[in-house]
């Protein structure tokens, strides 16, 4: 039940937003990921865990070596985190338009 | 289906503005926000206070039928041109968004059509998302009273 929270607490951070727009385009290794930033290598294991738990990120293993993969079907998600509120209000201004219909008819 | 409601919330920053087209004329769209017993019946909450005018104020509630509050909210009128515009605060009661400033633009497409512009500030960019998490939090919240209303009848 938390998973959404944590997604974004998960994007809410600048190092780990950098870390998913580098691995849109390519898969690394958690040691080429963290070649790519000045941040201490065990923050950058830490982000890639809290990315990997809410499923922003999935883990391979080729040979001895784990690769992160961007999970592009759980950014989508993410993406579209504005529906639920717009559908909210949606619903609010309809039914203000069927009140004041009434309203209408009664001149 | 076209969405009739209109989000705009950039990034970075800590406004939103809503916008919805209505089959109304402008007048109409008016009164649905200044008169206290057209108000209850579209929020669907009690209308304790509200004087349209500048520094006037608004108070809404709503309670289950038990009598328990489940919603209160309320504000300050800043400032009314009517039938264009309405600047106000509001602050919903116990909810982490805090209080936030709305600019409300009524504008007159043609006789039958108005458009409506929702323009609201919050405090900071933390405020805005809490307030953008909030149908989640309400959705999951009643997923859980669901299947507690379920796990209670199995007992």
């Amino acid at each position: 039940m938390n998973l959404r929270r944590d997604v974004f607490q998960a994007i809410a951070d600048p190092t780990r937003r950098a870390i998913l727009l580098l691995l849109a385009s390519q898969s690394l290794t958690a040691g080429a990921i963290a070649a790519n930033f000045d941040t201490a290598r065990p923050t950058v294991s830490k982000h890639l865990q809290i990315l990997t738990e809410c499923e922003l990120l999935r883990q391979e293993q080729t040979g001895r070596e784990i690769y992160y993969h961007f999970n592009a079907q759980k950014m989508k998600e993410v993406a579209d985190f504005l529906e639920p509120f717009r559908a909210l209000w949606e619903d609010r201004f309809n039914k203000l338009e069927a009140v004041m219909q009434q309203y209408k008819s009664q001149k | 289906m076209e969405q009739k409601t209109q989000i705009q919330a950039a990034e970075g920053r800590q406004d939103l503005i809503i916008t919805r087209e209505f089959d109304l004329p402008v007048a109409l769209l008016y009164r649905a926000y200044t008169e206290a017993e057209i108000v209850a019946q579209w929020m669907g909450t009690k209308v304790l206070q509200l004087e349209n005018r500048q520094h006037g104020g608004y108070a809404f509630e709503t309670s289950d039928p038990q009598g328990h509050v489940l919603f209160k909210a309320h504000g300050t009128i800043h400032d009314v041109i009517p039938h264009r515009l309405i600047v106000r605060t509001f602050e919903m009661v116990q909810a982490p968004i805090g209080p936030q400033l709305e600019f409300l633009e009524f504008e007159s497409l043609d006789e039958e059509r108005s458009r409506l512009t929702l323009h609201i500030i919050y405090r900071s960019e933390a405020h805005r998302a809490e307030e953008l998490k909030l149908p989640f939090a309400y959705g999951i919240n009643m997923a859980h009273d669901r299947l507690q209303e379920i796990l209670t009848t199995l007992k």
